[in-house]
């Protein structure tokens, strides 16, 4: 009997420690991360280092302000090609796709989901990237434009699946009472059911915004990777992500410290945008 | 107050408006918008509807053709170049093989997973079945697991090498990567572990107890069979990340296109640096100099995300049927 | 698509139907012996006739037959399965969402074929439901009123405004809206939502208004005040109503049609039902004796 409590008592606790592990790695990221690049911030300065448009690591002047720009400017164009495709595909399978459609398609979409990020970077970097070069007025084709393309796919699989299941959750009640009021099948989707699932769809577009800056090795491969402020979409681009990978592996002292910097201020934007998430889902409960 | 009342006061209460007089005036008024808006509007209702149903045939099929296209282009493409030099057991730079990286890959996910299972799997069962109702502790391990879950990989790549490959002097090292991504891979399968457990209903956990059977070993015995498909489909999640990553290994794992000398080294090896078949795709790609062999890389990673597909697929049916014969 | 199918095939077996049976006039068949009731003087707003409707092989309705007089409150009582909620959700062709569900035989608005000769969504305009959970969308109590005329094209504010005033007051619930207009419509009573969605039914200015079970949700004095306004709503509509309620039946109905198992066994005016039946099923289920 003592030897079976033990035993109990064993499992608990290494039930216990394993949840805490989460909260550990969290712990330790943050406590990694900003005890490493903070420091780089002071020495460089706050304003300097956020607002700076120069990056130049030889003369040890670290601007990330492109970098910033160029990851907002991408996700944006990623949302724009994104959004739209991913919410109306979502409402299809929701509530236009007939069974059989809907068991190609939604496999398909987890398949698109699974696809790994050099793949989707491989694909633009032969496809989509000489298709811009051919076609757009300036540049090489290593664009804003194509990372923004390439995003946009590579984010639709998290925005349909979201806005998918909560466009599934909405009660059929609603559907029917919008036609028992002479709405056709079009107008009670997009005018009641939509709005119905309104928190879940947007939570979806704030996950793939989260998806979209977060991703690096896509646009490392497609994004032209000049540390300056894009003139246009077809100028080239870095992201905070692209920053990181493409100097890390050579910097030290400043340089490094200031790479570590830019993954704080790439994982304050993900804190935010993790903390837009819960509201809107907890929004989304109290409806 | 009944209705009828209502109605009444409502008369009083409205005086300026003339209720019952104006009423009649309001309603004819009212059928008269009805009438007027009738015919021209049905035809306009009918349009719109049909480009609604367009737009969304439209997006679709962005999605599907999409997906048709590359994974067929990358198909037709890598699939001639499927030659057995690439499957040379040792990698050189001209015959660029595959191999290496594909048993790096297996032993990362599986050094990486022995780490993440019992770790994930173990935290949803003392969320599910230990934790006491309204925890804070348990408030507090879901809100590091959804911070977990928004975190990119190059932010894992870079704890990783500040800690484990710095701090810990482990350098790039199969050990330094599978670390990383264990904790990367970490709140998927706690969270669809913890979402299994859930689905399993009360009373298997009730008849073990009644059985007189402990917790651990109601847990093993009566509720963990029957959520297995279900941690399995969040395994084979994580299975799929680790395979497909690369940002979160560059700098954990580097990117030796060898095989850790076991052999040789014994246990020692897990400081070996490594290549997986992803970081493998990349290095050719960035490289450039192998292009046809990069797209038959390509064509490997596709095949491996495929079966892991298959399989969750398989496991999530499975799940599901076993909740449904309950 | 389907809908448009389904609307063919339908029209496709009255051809047959009508060619096989001979013309049906707009005789009572089951009233016959019910004579001298109100009833039979008032003209018919919506017709049954011939009905019989399938739920894959499940033969749901047998051959109904069956008037609804216009401005008189219709009351369809029986046992639970025994058809009367499918044969409301047929007059207004919500039925066409269950799928595998096929009619054959004829509905009619107004003397024409409500299947054949009006358009499916402007005869869910002219007929229209109230259901037996209340079921507000998510948005405003304004915007629940305004989505129907909306939808019929209706898109000035003033005149949105008049209609959302007087349907509300149709609903008998003006009074207790009329500062919550812009407030979710999801935070009202059980009884509140139910009447506002009868303002929302009356917001489309319905011809008919049918009612599944519209009370069986909500509490004795919500249901009080929703009788008292079916009967001050006959005076505009034409009212059909399911319930299992057998006394509200006797409260509200002008007449009554009783269902077992599928088949209408009787229908008359609603005194007569209740005192006077005909059938023996009739006298057994409305003196409680099984049901």
């Amino acid at each position: 009997m003592a030897n079976l409590s033990i035993k109990e008592g064993v499992a608990k606790a290494f039930f216990m420690v394993a949840a805490g592990v989460s909260i550990l790695a969290v712990a330790l990221i943050c406590v990694f991360l900003f005890a490493n690049g903070v420091p780089a911030i002071a020495q460089i300065g706050l304003p300097d280092f956020l607002f700076g448009t120069t990056w130049r690591p030889g003369n040890d002047v670290y601007g990330i302000l492109p970098m910033i720009v160029g990851s907002v400017y991408v996700t944006a164009g990623a949302m724009i090609v994104g959004v739209p495709t991913g919410i109306l595909c979502a409402i299809f399978l929701s509530r236009f796709a007939s069974g059989r459609v809907a068991r190609v398609l939604k496999p398909g979409v987890e398949l698109l989901a699974g696809i790994p990020s050099v793949v989707y970077g491989f694909f633009g970097l032969v496809i989509i990237v000489p298709f811009i070069r051919a076609t757009a007025p300036v540049g090489n084709g290593l664009s804003l434009l194509a990372a923004a393309i390439i995003l946009g796919i590579m984010i639709l699989p998290t925005i349909i699946t979201v806005a998918q299941s909560s466009l599934d959750a909405v009660p059929r009640k609603y559907y029917e009472g919008a036609l028992a009021l002479g709405a056709d099948h079009e107008r009670a989707t997009f005018r009641v059911l939509v709005p119905a699932a309104a928190s879940g769809i947007v939570a979806a577009v704030v996950l793939g915004v989260g998806r979209a800056i977060g991703e690096t090795m896509a646009v490392i491969m497609i994004a032209g990777n000049q540390p300056v402020i894009p003139e246009s979409i077809f100028s080239g681009v870095r992201t905070m992500t692209a920053n990181i990978v493409l100097e890390m592996g050579y910097a030290a002292d400043l340089h490094r410290g200031a790479l570590i910097a830019t993954g704080v201020v790439l994982f304050v934007f993900i804190l935010l945008i993790t903390m837009l998430l819960n509201v809107i889902k907890r929004r989304g409960e109290v409806k | 107050m009944t209705p009828k009342m209502d109605l009444a006061s409502q008369t009083a209460a409205d005086a300026p408006v003339n209720a019952s007089s104006a009423a009649l005036g309001v309603s004819d008024r009212i059928d008269a918008m009805f009438a007027e808006r009738k015919v021209a509007h049905a035809r306009n209702r009918v349009i719109v509807s049909l480009l609604l149903r367009l737009l969304v045939y439209l997006g679709a099929l962005l999605t599907a053709g999409v997906l048709a296209f590359i994974v067929g282009y990358i198909l037709v493409m890598g699939v001639p170049y499927l030659t057995p030099s690439l499957f040379e057991w040792e990698y050189t730079s001209e015959n660029v093989s595959l191999m290496p990286a594909l048993v790096n890959t297996l032993i990362m996910a599986g050094l990486s997973l022995a780490m993440a299972v019992p770790l994930g799997v173990g935290s949803a069962i003392y969320l599910v079945e230990y934790a006491p109702r309204g925890s804070r502790f348990v408030g507090i391990v879901r809100t590091t697991t959804e911070t977990l879950q928004g975190i990119p990989s190059i932010i894992y790549g870079l704890f990783g090498m500040l800690f484990f490959v710095t701090a810990l002097h482990w350098n790039l090292s199969l050990l330094a990567g599978a670390c990383t991504l264990a904790i990367m891979i970490l709140p998927v399968i706690m969270r669809t572990s913890e979402e299994a457990l859930l689905a399993v209903p009360d009373a298997y956990r009730e008849g073990g107890f009644g059985l007189g059977a402990g917790r651990l070993r109601t847990v093993f015995r009566c509720v963990l069979p029957s959520a297995v498909p279900g941690i399995l489909g969040g395994v084979i999640l994580g299975l799929g990340r680790v395979v497909g990553e690369v940002a979160a290994l560059l700098f954990t794992a580097g990117s030796i296109a060898q095989i850790p000398g076991f052999a040789t080294e014994g246990l020692a090896a897990v400081f070996d640096s490594t290549r997986t078949l992803a970081v493998h795709m990349y290095v050719l790609a960035s490289e450039g100099l192998h292009i046809n062999e990069t797209y038959a890389t390509a064509v490997v990673l596709l095949v491996l995300v495929v079966l892991l597909n298959m399989l969750a697929t398989f496991a999530a049916r499975k799940m599901k049927k076993g909740n449904r014969d309950d | 698509m389907t809908e448009a199918l389904v609307e063919k095939k339908a029209s496709a077996q009255e051809v047959r139907v009508d060619g096989a049976i001979a013309y049906r006039p707009h005789v009572e068949v089951r009233h016959v012996n019910v004579g001298d009731s109100p009833v039979a003087d008032a003209p018919a707003k919506m017709g049954v006739h011939g009905l019989d409707l399938y739920y894959k092989d499940f033969h749901a309705l047998k051959n109904i037959e069956l008037d609804f007089p216009q401005n008189q409150v219709t009351a369809l009582i029986g046992p639970s399965g025994c058809g009367k909620s499918t044969l409301l959700k047929s007059l207004n062709r919500m039925n066409d969402l269950v799928e595998g569900c096929r009619i054959e035989g004829e509905i009619t608005l107004d003397g024409k074929n409500a299947y054949r000769d009006v358009d499916i969504n402007s005869l869910r305009r002219r007929v229209g439901m109230v259901f037996q959970q209340p079921n507000p969308f998510p948005m405003s109590v304004y915007d629940n009123i305004a989505f129907g005329p909306r939808t019929h094209g209706i898109k000035r504010r003033e005149d949105l405004d008049q209609i959302v005033e007087q349907s509300l007051r149709d609903a008998a619930i003006w009074d207790e809206l009329k500062d919550r207009l812009k407030k979710n419509a999801l935070g009202l009573s059980g009884g509140q939502q139910q009447r506002l969605c009868i303002a929302r039914a009356l917001a489309v200015r319905p011809e008919v208004l049918l009612m599944d079970e519209a009370t069986s949700a909500l509490d004795p004095i919500s249901t009080g005040k929703i009788e008292q306004l079916v009967g001050e709503l006959k005076s505009k509509y034409t009212v059909i109503m399911v319930t299992h309620n057998m006394l509200q039946a006797l409260r509200v109905s002008d007449k009554t049609a009783f269902f077992l198992l599928g088949e209408m066994v009787e229908a008359g005016s609603t005194d007569d039902i209740f005192t006077s039946p005909h059938d023996k099923r009739t006298e057994d289920y409305v003196s409680g004796r099984f049901g």
